[in-house]
């Protein structure tokens, strides 16, 4: 390994942390104005819930990629981890969020506030 | 040391799956990407088990901008920035520890073992907080009141920011005067020949709150309920406040398993359940870091001839901070 990829290796891990440390602020900033137009309507959640959601995805995809070193594996490896994980959780969630949704429609009439 | 090196040795397999590497990968990096992955499996049933009940009380949540706005050594309310530290030292001890495997394929020792080293203090940095984080969650900072019908009843006051009146809540103590008008004291090992422990008796009785709520007319008692257009809680009317607060039965101070000040009880057991799951990952971490930390400096990986257990236990850190992002998402931002 030429000692030139090396150092450009070491530049990627600082430009993966910095682009994950601004999606953090976007976050954080987001989080604390949560901006009227994107709080308070939406589809199904708020926008704001939606890109929280995908910034979130996007973490994860930076963590996973460069610094669990995924993109290095073979092919098939990455696809027995991420296809699984991503399909049973995909699942799961859908499951559970459509009963939840269905508990308080059944419950929620019966509370007295 | 023996016990530790899983090379090969006079040609007999071993317990490390030998030379072969299905898909290019070794035995033990598979393997530790294999527990990655039912461990992920584990932490999305808990977080989508938070989804549900969630979805179940969407009406009646807690908001998290108004249980967590406190950062050690300053008073006053700022929601999300202390979190956003706790991401920002995790993140970072990831990066600190992809670092430290780089350092690994090249052979630098010195490098691996400084890596190492801030990798470690960063967990300890995290746990720290957490801990911190904890002890303001259980101690509580306002107080309020539940009902005989299970509702937890908060107090507020109209206070005027960015030019607009706003209702913020206050503590019990802000407005609770007088006397409790039972005497009662919490009872210690002190004050009873025969006595081992005993429940801790609130700081203020019910009828104190009463009395102090209708002696002074700026009070107003916040419900759970969630105005779904304004994503705010619903606050009473003085008369209809007065009424919720006639069915008070027990004062809440702070949060444990069974009550807490902050809305409805399972909220609590969430927080405690999937933050204290991720900080015992945390912790285990730390505990496999500081023990490869050793092997490092004592040249076990420089004498095997590559430093794949560093990579190893990078992967489990990595998805420490994997998990982080979202428990921060949907504890805090959601």
């Amino acid at each position: 390994m030429a000692h030139a990829h090396d150092n450009s290796n070491v530049r990627r891990i600082w430009n993966v942390f910095f682009i994950l440390s601004i999606i953090t602020i976007v976050e954080v900033l987001l989080g604390i104005f949560k901006p009227e137009a994107l709080h308070l309507n939406g589809w199904g959640t708020s926008w704001l819930n939606w890109i929280f959601i995908i910034l979130t995805l996007a973490k994860a995809y930076g963590i996973t990629w460069t610094f669990m070193h995924m993109e290095g594996e073979k092919t098939w490896f990455r696809r027995a981890v991420v296809w699984t994980a991503v399909f049973l959780i995909i699942y799961l969630v859908t499951l559970l969020l459509i009963e939840g949704d269905y508990l308080y429609d059944t419950l929620a009439p019966l509370v007295r506030w | 040391m023996e016990a530790n090196v899983a090379v090969p040795s006079e040609n007999k397999p071993t317990w490390g799956g030998g030379g072969v590497k299905p898909f290019g990968a070794s035995y033990g990096k598979m393997m530790m990407w294999f527990f990655i992955v039912s461990d992920a499996l584990t932490f999305s049933g808990f977080l989508a088990a938070y989804g549900l009940t969630r979805f179940k009380f969407i009406d009646s949540w807690p908001i998290a901008d108004e249980v967590f706005t406190h950062i050690p050594f300053i008073h006053g309310e700022y929601p999300m920035y202390y979190v956003a530290f706790m991401t920002f030292v995790l993140i970072f001890s990831s990066v600190t520890m992809v670092l430290a495997v780089d350092a690994g394929h090249k052979m630098n020792q010195k490098k691996v073992i400084w890596y190492m080293f801030a990798t470690i203090l960063g967990g300890l940095v995290f746990v720290g907080s957490q801990a911190w984080e904890w002890k303001t969650f259980i101690n509580g900072s306002y107080g309020a009141v539940k009902t005989t019908d299970g509702k937890i009843l908060q107090f507020v006051k109209e206070k005027e920011i960015d030019g607009e009146m706003k209702f913020k809540q206050i503590a019990l103590a802000d407005f609770v005067t007088g006397d409790r008008g039972d005497e009662k004291v919490t009872h210690t090992r002190k004050n009873g020949l025969w006595f081992e422990s005993g429940k801790a008796v609130a700081t203020y009785s019910i009828p104190q709150i009463i009395a102090s709520y209708q002696a002074d007319p700026d009070v107003h008692i916040r419900s759970e309920k969630i105005n779904l257009e304004k994503k705010e809680k619903i606050v009473f009317s003085r008369e209809v406040g007065a009424s919720e607060l006639a069915k008070g039965k027990l004062v809440v101070e702070g949060a444990n398993l069974k009550v807490n000040e902050y809305g409805n009880t399972i909220f609590a057991d969430f927080f405690f359940f999937i933050t204290g799951f991720h900080g015992f990952h945390v912790f285990s971490g730390i505990v496999i870091n500081i023990i490869i930390f050793f092997n490092v400096i004592v040249g076990t990986y420089e004498r095997r001839g590559h430093y794949e257990m560093v990579e190893k236990v990078g992967l489990y850190w990595h998805f420490v901070d994997l998990v982080w992002v979202f428990v921060f998402t949907f504890f805090y931002l959601v």
